[in-house]
């Protein structure tokens, strides 16, 4: 028998472990939930008890979210800017992963550790001076500027993860089909990419949700309101002096962090092995 | 392969051809794009902070009049930006910190086979996975001055007064710890799952045998699984430590840096003197505190990324 309640605590004291820490993970989650949907009067209530609704459900804050704010077109905003940095990030970071992962001896490894670096280098130290490049492009208050720089951050990663899955297509098939009257960029093309489809797709999704991330080049960059990107467009549009629209706040951080974060949840095991160089599979 | 190449185009093809099917010529065609890009945009923009840094470039007077190491020098002496340089530590550490060891916890709980454990993992990397903007406001919410769900609780649970009601984001030393516990719950996860993809990595016929030779849990644990996932941690350390030494939004979005600058880091110092008062020079000197230890970062990850591979 003392075995058995051994068990039983040891059980249990694992289970309250989970749930503590899962808790602590995704209760500000839970909270942007209950909060988008409880009234005003039910909200800014400290008689009530806040972990449930007490005044039935309401969609006024996401009505009100829809329609009378710019949230649609700061959705639209990120989701074009995304696109555009995919598409730079891919036109750039293919041929340059697939140079690289070809180049003889260890220089293609060399030179690409040399671009992944540049990943590290923080937004933090660059937003000044890029500030200065943007107006010199004529970009400044524009999500174009945006556009422009987002691939400094996502062609260095991706870059690597790409070479990284093209040193593992083997040389055999680009030189078959080189013998077979292929040029190189044809071989490339007809060959190599059709077999890197899930690499490409892993590039896209990071290339997307990096971009839909972003805070700081945003806020430095764009001040008006139609030009902002979803991240930055709630936090410092739907703040209007010291009034918080917690209703709208919080639908809206919900409504927009859910997609990314499913996507990066599905790809998260490809990150990590491209954060760590491939020393974990 | 490039002798394949060549022997298989035909004579009569034109001479352009001929040099665009060479790997030698095209391999550097391939990669000059990345490296412009890099070059072009981060290169050069880091060239310009250098040299905003020891000029007196504002925006209201937007000249690159030479003053040699005076803005670091009046940097340096400020109060304001000693305190800055402090608080990036004490937050960058305790957030490494915490982060580290929950994420371990995180990792070991995971580990095990149970019930519900894919839905477990996807929650605890919820707080990893989201745009961090947006995570933050949800702490601004949980914070709030007068309708905080923590300080409800914490009525609730009669561990407070509520006319004594800790102002999180308003009081100095609470907003410090305020910060730092975010930044502790955004990065724990990115913890979690490197641990866990180390602990996946170790060979169980190397823990068998560590078993079989009388090592206990300790000993499994300490001298076989923590020197074998070493150097997949330090990766994960030199990411999270820059993460959190360059983030300027967590911050931004809590506290501005307030109270009294109690919370202020080098980020938002940057951000506020460089950009919202425009003293571009200051700010880029400010900035520049960065380097050295991004350079120490580059060097211990280059080492990492260089012992993996022998």
């Amino acid at each position: 028998m003392p075995r058995l309640a051994g068990k039983v605590v040891g059980q249990s004291s694992f289970y309250a472990a989970v749930i503590t820490l899962v808790v602590f993970a995704a209760f500000p989650f839970y909270w942007m939930l209950i909060t988008t949907f409880k009234t005003d009067g039910d909200l800014y209530n400290l008689k009530s008890i806040p972990y449930w609704f007490n005044a039935p459900p309401t969609l006024e804050h996401l009505k009100y979210l829809f329609e009378d704010t710019l949230f649609v077109q700061w959705l639209s905003n990120s989701a074009l800017i995304g696109l555009c940095v995919v598409a730079i990030t891919l036109l750039v970071a293919l041929p340059a992963g697939y140079g690289l992962a070809r180049m003889p001896g260890r220089s293609g490894e060399n030179l690409s550790i040399g671009i992944f670096l540049t990943y590290l280098v923080p937004p933090t130290l660059l937003f000044l001076p890029l500030a200065r490049v943007i107006t010199l492009l004529g970009l400044q208050d524009s999500l174009w500027a945006l556009v422009v720089v987002y691939p400094t951050f996502t062609i260095p990663f991706c870059t690597w993860l790409l070479m990284g899955f093209f040193k593992s297509v083997p040389r055999e098939i680009e030189e078959a089909a080189i013998v077979d009257g292929c040029t190189v960029v044809g071989a490339f093309v007809k060959t190599v990419l059709p077999l890197s489809v899930p690499a490409i797709l892993t590039v896209v999704i990071f290339a997307f949700t990096l971009t839909v991330q972003e805070f700081v080049y945003a806020l430095t960059f764009i001040s008006s309101s139609s030009e902002k990107p979803v991240t930055l467009g709630v936090a410092t549009d739907l703040i209007r002096g010291d009034i918080f629209y917690w209703g709208e706040l919080m639908g809206a951080a919900l409504i927009s962090s859910v997609p990314v974060a499913i996507a990066y949840n599905l790809f998260l095991d490809r990150f990590i092995s491209g954060i760590t160089g491939g020393a974990v599979k | 392969m490039s002798v394949i190449a060549q022997a298989a185009a035909p004579r009569r093809l034109a001479r352009s051809r001929f040099t665009f099917d060479r790997l030698e010529v095209l391999g550097p065609l391939f990669i000059m794009p990345a490296i412009l890009y890099v070059v072009v945009l981060v290169g050069l923009p880091f060239l310009l902070a250098l040299y905003y840094s020891v000029s007196a470039y504002s925006i209201f007077n937007p000249s690159y009049t030479f003053v040699g190491l005076k803005n670091f020098r009046e940097v340096i002496d400020s109060e304001i930006f000693r305190r800055t340089l402090a608080n990036t530590l004490i937050f960058t550490i305790s957030a490494q910190i915490i982060g580290l060891l929950l994420g371990k916890i995180g990792a070991m709980l995971l580990m095990q086979e149970f019930p519900g454990r894919r839905l477990a993992r996807a929650l605890i990397v919820l707080p990893w996975a989201v745009p961090v903007s947006l995570a933050t406001l949800a702490w601004v919410w949980m914070f709030d001055s007068l309708y905080s769900v923590i300080n409800w609780t914490l009525v609730a649970a009669g561990l407070i007064d509520a006319a004594h009601r800790p102002q999180w984001l308003g009081q100095e030393d609470l907003a410090m710890i305020a910060v730092a516990v975010v930044h502790a719950w955004r990065l724990f996860p990115f913890g979690v799952v490197i641990f866990l993809a180390g602990f996946t990595s170790v060979p169980q016929d190397v823990l068998d045998a560590a078993t079989i030779d009388g090592a206990g849990f300790w000993r499994r644990n300490y001298q076989i699984i923590l020197p074998i996932i070493a150097p997949i941690i330090m990766i994960a350390v030199i990411f999270g430590t820059v993460f959190t030494f360059t983030d300027l939004s967590v911050v931004y979005l809590l506290t501005k840096g307030g109270p009294i600058n109690s919370t202020q880091v080098l980020g938002t110092l940057a951000f506020q003197v460089g950009i919202l008062s425009g003293d571009v020079a200051h700010g880029a000197a400010i900035c520049l505190f960065l380097f050295p230890f991004l350079l120490v970062a580059v060097i211990l990850l280059l080492r990492s990324l260089r012992r993996r591979e022998i």
